[in-house]
């Protein structure tokens, strides 16, 4: 009988966690921010087929990062169990944080019961009445769930892209300027110390509009993103705060 | 390893690749929501249940044009007099029910879901021939309950996006009970009074037509349905009720305003106090 090695359970969790931690790490950077106009998804993406942000239902997003077949296999779902809930009950009824709780059950199940576990990160953004009662939701590998209203950043370098963003964050400001923070945010990291420059090539972007009845996903591309990347050239503080952010990150 | 084995992780059915289709999820997660698999027994229930009735589509320069009376029936009682039987079935495309009222309203709500679910899945829309293929393959599975009765049939038209030219877009697909699909070419008419809808469309449509002029043609084929069949509802000025009428264009499908339907049926009818036979 092959002799069976003991291994204490604070080693294997720590040992997945950090397994999972190392290859999120190495992903691209996803920002979401809510503002007056409604909760703005915006992901670094090379790929123009295979998406980071995604719709789930009328008033909810998705975003992640992470290993893509894992995070489609999640988005898959709850597509599933939003549209299953919406024909069970009323399409009123479907709403982010049911969604978020499943999602982070389903996680922690994984994290706890499979020899691997799911190298993701995700976020359910709700689309409120009103800025403050948008809901932005982050979930992790193991399961764990994160309110966090009014921004959020997932990825490799998320917490350097919070700083950007807790230092512009505005409820109230249109979906421009909340573009250009996110912008300011996604490429403040990886240009070691010198803010890079994104194109729409590599940008992803979607908004939950506040306004629109029904669905209110919808991505932003093409002649879209132009115009909305035209907008924060013409803004001159733009710039220095990306600078400023760089420095917070040198120090 | 199953997803019930880990409690709290949400079932295997849910994370399974392989299908964009709401309904065939349906079926491995709760398929006693689906209309066909209640289990019934032998004997016949057309009476037990709302019966809805005309619906008249037809194809226009711009698209289509549908439209349907507001009457659902129980034998002779008249069960609602502002019924809705034309609904939007997506951005582009639009259906209509006559037959067991509960269960096409049930259909109808299935399918919009169904075209949702996979544009959001897939990440685009199916094409117009899809969707109107899925729909046949929806009501072969209500098979067994339509030979007790409670038959469902559905008429679904659309606007082609991916039609080679404007000419060619308009397209209108009926079905019978058995989940048979037809092409049709110019108009078509389900329903109990569809033998005088498409009698009085024979008489008015002509190819090629515009939207306000197929609008008018519509409301007046319902007319005439309603003149001749009990259980399609005419035009109630009293009450203010009207047809719906929907178009689907390159614009999208939308519903024409009921003040507008309403300012054409009364023409229609002032018409029908001059002439009483058009």
């Amino acid at each position: 009988m092959a002799m069976q090695f003991y291994t204490s359970p604070e080693q294997i969790m720590r040992d997945r966690a950090e397994f999972a931690r190392k290859n999120i790490s190495r992903g691209r950077n996803v920002v979401v921010v809510s503002c007056a106009d409604g909760v703005l998804l915006v992901a670094e993406n090379v790929s123009s087929a295979l998406h980071k942000v995604y719709e789930l239902y009328d008033r909810i997003g998705f975003a992640a990062v992470g290993k893509y077949n894992e995070f489609e296999n999640l988005r898959t779902a709850g597509v599933r169990m939003a549209d299953l809930r919406g024909y069970s009950y009323d399409r009123r009824d479907v709403n982010a944080a049911s969604l978020a709780k499943a999602y982070a059950q389903t996680l922690g199940a994984i994290f706890s019961e499979q020899t691997k576990p799911f190298e993701v990160e995700i976020c359910v953004a709700g689309v409120g009445a009103g800025p403050q009662e948008d809901e932005l939701y982050r979930l992790t590998f193991d399961g764990s769930i994160n309110d966090e209203p009014g921004y959020l950043a997932m990825g490799g370098d998320a917490d350097q892209l919070k700083e950007v963003l807790a230092d512009g964050h505005d409820f109230e400001a249109p979906l421009a300027d909340a573009f250009a923070l996110a912008l300011r945010a996604l490429s403040s990291s990886g240009g070691n110390g010198t803010p890079r420059e994104l194109t729409k090539e590599v940008l992803e972007v979607a908004v939950l509009e506040r306004a629109r009845p029904g669905r209110a996903f919808r991505r932003i591309e093409g002649l879209a993103l132009d115009a909305l990347l035209a907008t924060p050239a013409a803004e001159p503080e733009a710039e220095p705060a990306a600078d400023e952010a760089a420095e917070t990150d040198e120090s | 390893m199953t997803g019930q084995e880990f409690p709290g992780k949400l079932p295997n059915a849910f994370m399974t690749a392989g299908t964009s289709s709401f309904s065939e999820f349906l079926m491995q997660v709760a398929p006693e929501m689906l209309p066909g698999r209640r289990p019934l027994p032998p004997g016949d229930f057309a009476a037990v249940s709302a019966h809805a009735t005309t619906i008249v589509a037809l194809r226009t320069a711009e698209g289509v044009v549908m439209a349907g009376d507001r009457r659902a029936t129980m034998g002779n009682y008249i069960s609602s007099r502002d019924i809705e039987k034309v609904f939007p079935a997506d951005g582009y495309s639009l259906v209509g029910i006559a037959g067991t009222a509960g269960l096409g309203i049930e259909l109808v709500k299935l399918y919009q879901l169904e075209l949702e679910h996979y544009e959001k899945i897939e990440g685009a829309p199916l094409t117009l021939n899809g969707k109107a293929n899925r729909l046949a393959t929806m009501l072969r599975g209500n098979l067994g309950i339509a030979l007790q009765g409670l038959a469902v049939v559905p008429l679904f038209a659309g606007f082609d996006v991916d039609a080679a030219s404007l000419e060619e877009a308009g397209k209108i697909y009926s079905f019978d009970v058995v989940g048979g699909i037809y092409a049709e070419r110019d108009f078509d008419s389900i329903g109990s009074g569809s033998m005088f809808a498409k009698s009085s469309l024979k008489k008015r449509y002509r190819r090629d037509i515009g939207t306000e002029e197929a609008v008018k043609i519509a409301v007046e084929s319902l007319y005439d349905a309603a003149d001749d069949d009990s259980a399609t509802g005419g035009p109630d000025p009293t009450r203010d009720l009207y047809p719906v009428v929907m178009t689907a264009t390159a614009e999208g499908s939308k519903r024409i305003e009921e003040a507008v339907v309403a300012d054409v049926a009364r023409s229609v009818i002032a018409a029908r106090t001059e002439n009483p036979y058009g």
